[in-house]
């Protein structure tokens, strides 16, 4: 049996972080490989060495039973590596063909052979089942068809191991079964393949082997034949781990009290009816002007709803619009009894809108403030003392957060910078649930990029939320989240809410249709 | 967590105290070594040169007096310019609202009566220039919050469409015959230091310094204290994280445009009441982009600015004393080097650190 690749006591420091640490990884030749760990176990570290982006500091590489530690991309592309990052790297305003030869473009004479680019390109998609119009633009493309071009470019490179990094994250689930069958065709053409991942029944769905990752080193490898997902979990956290699936909504919690005390409670009084209540919203984005297009939903106190749906249907431009940090085309928005249609960011948060945003680093946090600072971030006005910011509060504020929350490393002035992905998107979250009164919490793609463990924290604590009465809009592109903590299920595509279900209703099945756009008749 | 933080160990050998101010130093002393071979070219002795910089700054009390005279300037120009970065703004008007502060100082000073008592005239003239400095400020401000226009190029045009302003205004609104200045103030003259002390004796320094320290430690409590300062930096920092903390971003980018030109207004007074009495034109020339470069040294902290005005300044009346064994304009290559060498080597620096600190982990 051959190896494709083989690294083994790999260790990379980044200044004050260590990525990797006797890192290991042995793939066969002709196999689909997983790679599994918590967010920053340094599963994408590894990958980018073996693509030659990075250099170990100890630790030796080999491919294809020759020692390349250290070598670079050039090298690593000419020796048949390609890696598939999880953030495209294609340039929008030029065709398919364009971008697949860009850096060795053929020429006839001195001019550049667009036929013959698109004839190559063609021909490749045709082989290997990736097909895309060569021609078209890349900013007219849908995600699943970006990624397919991304995974073609590589191949066009002449990659014959292809190292993937969690490339379903924005696909619907007929696009990730495409993507598998690709795959599959890649191995049975005698290439090998690399796919980093934290989805569990993936893993267990397309891999032979795999390789468990924790704190940067390297602690399994198992044959995919021999697991489940639940003891791929164990081996990633450490420890035991109740996953979403197996979860059902029981085991209330008491909120506890604590933290900030509104002066104004404006939203105590609105749970007589709906917590929150959108006739027709209509909302437009730069692209077009119905991105959400007549959106109607009435959500109840103590009810989590769940919008499924691929990205880019909406979702954002609907959850801006309740949080007053997009304008209402037409349509309206109650929170209680109150109008917020036109209401300010603040004074809806402080009418009792609680909001987990959809990008932390964007949106949740400012990166280069301390974990205290980012404490505040929306309710700083209740912490002052005349104009000036009452530290003392800050801090201890801080310190009730941190513990209650388990941040790590859990000092109140580190920046939130420093931390890793779960733990600043657990500062969000304790600011968002206890930092503040709320009666309506949104959601947004709670736990993107966040490890097994913290998932875990972060559904008990939604599910908290809605046992204590609050009312939830959960957004998730991940299906199997919207199915785990849903009371009530709806899909959104093109803009609207095209099915609308009680959980017990609905299941993957039922909704990966209408994820496409391709659903029945069934429903609403 | 998932990966390991190392211990916050310093680089061996270099206390932690000094480890923010090693890239500053850096780039200096590579603008020295630049510097020195420039001396070399011109055939004389770099610790010549040195010396009679030294000496005809801080060796003297003229010399003194004129840095801090110079400093005065830069230290409200330069906050201008911080706290509009601090914000993520980038305001080049400095040059343009601190001649405006210089020409309200001047025209309030002339309409006050003659004998009006320090203690009304000078805060009065002094929130002239104040605001003269927002007024200049404004414009920028209203088009950036209300319409996104780009500040950067707004402030350049105001500087011209200030200059032009102001000589109209000089040469045919309140002109003193044969020169380019307005009349002579009739209250709200600021004492000079000599009148205090033989320590400044014969220079232009003036209490507006007062003035200037005290706009610094009153723009490090706003930013770094006030709940204003905390949306003043998140703005900055991540507008649209901001934004979804109810933060009214455009808002802030006006108020601070708007404290930024009062900043540079302030300037202002240390020509107009503490020096002449009297607004001239140019009299602000270059002071205000130097501010630029005095926020880029000062890495955009209230005391970094006062320390790199002081730097400035320095180099800037050097220039002057120098000027027997090196063209004087070899002091203004000086300053470009010292901006060059910031603008390269503190970024380069600060990653060594981090590479340093991370290797010993």
């Amino acid at each position: 049996m051959t190896l494709a690749i083989r690294a083994t006591g790999i260790r990379k420091v980044f200044g004050d972080v260590v990525a990797n640490r006797n890192a290991s990884l042995e793939v066969r030749t002709g196999e689909i490989h997983a790679v599994v760990g918590e967010n920053g176990a340094g599963k994408s570290t590894l990958m980018r060495m073996i693509a030659g982006m990075y250099a170990p500091d100890a630790g030796t590489l080999e491919v294809g039973g020759r020692t390349v530690t250290g070598w670079s991309t050039r090298e690593a592309i000419a020796a048949g590596v390609g890696m598939v990052h999880q953030h495209f790297m294609l340039v929008p305003t030029l065709t398919v063909a364009e971008n697949l030869v860009l850096g060795q473009e053929p020429v006839r004479g001195v001019q550049f052979d667009r036929a013959g680019a698109e004839e190559a390109v063609r021909a490749l998609g045709e082989r290997t089942g990736l097909r895309v119009d060569p021609s078209r633009l890349v900013s007219d493309l849908s995600v699943g068809e970006l990624q397919r071009v991304e995974i073609l470019k590589v191949l066009f490179r002449g990659a014959r191991i292809l190292v993937l990094d969690e490339p379903t994250a924005v696909l619907s689930p007929p696009e990730v079964q495409d993507l598998w069958r690709v795959l599959r065709t890649l191995v049975a053409d005698g290439g090998t393949v690399v796919v980093i991942t934290h989805k569990l029944d993936e893993v267990v769905e397309i891999s032979q082997s795999i390789t468990v990752m924790r704190a940067g080193e390297t602690v399994g490898h198992m044959q995919t034949a021999e697991a489940t997902p639940s003891s791929i979990a164990r081996m990633m956290v450490g420890r035991e781990v109740k996953l979403a699936l197996e979860e059902t909504g029981e085991g209330r919690q008491e909120m506890v009290d604590g933290g900030w005390q509104m002066a104004d409670a404006r939203g105590g009084s609105a749970t007589a009816h709906s917590a929150l209540r959108l006739t027709q919203l209509t909302v437009a984005s730069a692209r077009r002007a119905d991105e959400v297009a007549g959106v109607s939903i009435e959500l109840r106190p103590g009810e989590i709803f769940g919008i499924a749906g691929v990205e880019g249907n909406g979702q954002t431009e609907l959850i801006e619009a309740i949080a007053g940090l997009r304008p209402v085309s037409s349509g309206s928005i109650h929170l209680g009894s109150h109008d917020i249609t036109r209401w300010s960011v603040r004074q809806r948060a402080d009418a009792g809108l609680s909001h987990i945003p959809e990008d932390r680093h964007r949106r949740g946090l400012v990166l280069d403030y301390s974990i205290a600072d980012d404490l505040i971030l929306g309710v700083q006005h209740g912490f002052t003392r005349g104009i000036v910011l009452d530290k003392e509060r800050i801090i201890s504020n801080a310190g009730e957060r941190i513990a209650q929350f388990d941040v790590r490393p859990g000092a109140p002035d580190a920046p939130a910078r420093s931390l890793s992905g779960g733990n600043q998107q657990k500062v969000v979250i304790a600011r968002e649930l206890r930092g503040r009164e709320f009666s309506v919490l949104l959601a947004v793609q709670p736990t993107r990029g966040v490890d097994v463990g913290a998932i875990e924290f972060i559904h008990q604590q939604l599910r908290a939320a809605r046992d204590a009465g609050k009312a939830v809009l959960l957004v998730s592109a991940d299906l199997v989240e919207v199915l785990a903590l849903s009371d009530r299920v709806a899909v959104m595509y093109g803009g609207k809410l095209v099915v609308t279900l009680p959980a017990d209703k609905a299941s993957a099945e039922v909704l990966g249709p209408w994820m496409t756009g391709a659903g029945g008749t069934s429903g609403h | 967590m998932a990966t390991d933080r190392a211990p916050a160990v310093s680089p061996p050998g270099i206390p932690r105290w000094l480890q923010p101010l090693l890239p500053p130093l850096t780039a200096l002393l590579i603008a020295a070594v630049v510097g020195d071979l420039l001396i070399l070219t011109f055939g004389q002795s770099p610790r010549e040169v040195f010396r009679l910089l030294i000496e005809g700054t801080w060796g003297n009390a003229y010399g003194l007096g004129q840095v801090l005279y110079k400093a005065t300037t830069l230290i409200c120009t330069g906050l201008a310019v911080a706290l509009g970065i601090r914000a993520g703004m980038f305001n080049i008007g400095a040059e343009g609202q601190l001649a405006l502060g210089g020409f309200a100082a001047a025209a309030i000073g002339l309409l006050l009566p003659a004998g009006t008592p320090a203690l009304v005239a000078i805060p009065v003239c002094v929130a002239a220039a104040c605001a003269g400095g927002s007024a200049g400020a404004a414009v920028p401000g209203v088009l950036k919050a209300r319409f996104g226009a780009s500040e950067v190029i707004v402030t350049i045009m105001m500087n011209f469409i200030i200059a032009a302003l102001l000589n109209w205004a000089v040469a045919t609104q309140l002109n003193v015959a044969e020169s380019l200045h307005t009349p002579e103030i009739h209250a709200g003259a600021v004492p000079r230091l000599a009148a205090v002390s033989a320590l400044f004796s014969g220079s232009a320094a003036n209490f507006t310094i007062l003035f200037a320290l005290g706009a610094a430690v009153f723009t490090g409590w706003w930013l770094f204290r006030t709940r204003a300062g905390y949306e003043l930096r998140a703005a900055g920092l991540q507008p649209d994280a901001a934004e979804y903390g109810g933060i009214r971003v455009g808002s802030v980018w006006l108020r601070t445009m708007l404290l930024s030109g009062a900043l540079a207004g302030l300037g202002g007074v240390n020509y107009v009441l503490g020096y002449k009495q009297y607004y001239e034109e140019g009299f602000a020339a270059g002071a205000g982009y130097l501010g630029i470069a005095v926020a880029l040294v000062g890495r955009n902290h209230p005391a970094g600015v006062v320390i790199s005005a002081l730097l400035f300044a320095t180099l800037s009346q050097g220039a002057l004393a120098v000027n027997a064994l090196v063209p004087k304009q070899m002091v203004d290559v000086l300053t470009a080097i010292v901006i060059i060498a910031v603008a390269t080597a503190v970024p380069e620096v600060e990653r060594l650190l981090r590479a340093v600190r991370g290797k010993t982990a």
